[in-house]
């Protein structure tokens, strides 16, 4: 397991190609997700600011990791989260899961993204010409914890 | 204890982190004690369903004993990913 909280940037690509070496080839499936900030739908997004609290942030993403491996077969798990200020197209965060089967890398990488919306400790802010607003958690967020 | 702020909770009251001298029992009885302290501390904590806190790094209730807790922290919902 890996997990990461950082400032900096990541290579999807490097990240993928370095989860998949260090994994044994019993894991037939590898499955990554990756989430971009998302232009707002006026298109006038500048900055996208993301806070978290240093220490919660890496425990609960790791308790998140470790139920994820607890519930489906995992060879390995990560997490990747970045903070502070972001533009649109930016990376925010990725996740990546091996598994001997396709079901289970594609349900635990899903777990982890329901889970690391509304249950880590990050907070978005959206920064316009207009000013600042602080997103606001959607009950589907929370709703989409029930399936699991 | 420490008690901690995030995002517009953080905002809202002006400060990040402070240090807090209190006998409150639970959670509630700590976030009363801090409203009766200034308006800033009554507008942030007006509404607790709009919040979520922590107890040492661990997602808690507003019920919760605050016996041996070293750290509080109030924040929004979160919204990660």
């Amino acid at each position: 397991m890996r997990i990461v909280v950082q400032e900096a940037p990541f290579d999807m690509g490097a990240e993928a190609n370095a989860f998949a070496a260090g994994d044994d080839a019993a894991n037939g499936a590898i499955v990554t997700f990756t989430g971009v900030v998302r232009d707002l739908a006026t298109g006038d997004l500048d900055v996208m600011e993301i806070e978290h609290y240093p220490g919660m942030t890496e425990r609960a993403l790791t308790k998140i990791a470790t139920e994820a491996q607890s519930r489906w077969s995992l060879g390995d798990v990560l997490v990747i989260h970045r903070h502070g200020r972001l533009a649109p197209g930016d990376r925010i965060m990725m996740v990546a899961t091996a598994s001997p089967h396709r079901k289970d890398a594609f349900e635990a990488a899903e777990y982890l993204m329901d889970y690391l919306k509304s249950r880590a400790p990050f907070w978005k802010k959206e920064i316009t010409n207009a000013g600042a607003d602080w997103v606001a958690a959607k009950d589907e967020d929370e709703d989409a914890l029930s399936r699991w | 204890m420490d008690v901690l702020y995030f995002a517009w909770v953080r905002e809202r009251i002006g400060l990040p982190k402070e240090k807090v001298e209190t006998q409150a029992a639970t959670v509630s009885d700590l976030v009363a004690e801090l409203s009766a302290r200034e308006d800033r501390y009554a507008a942030a904590f007006a509404d607790l369903s709009a919040l979520r806190v922590a107890l040492d790094q661990e997602l808690s209730d507003f019920d919760a004993p605050l016996s041996g807790v070293r750290e509080v922290a109030f924040f929004p919902p979160m919204t990660g990913g």
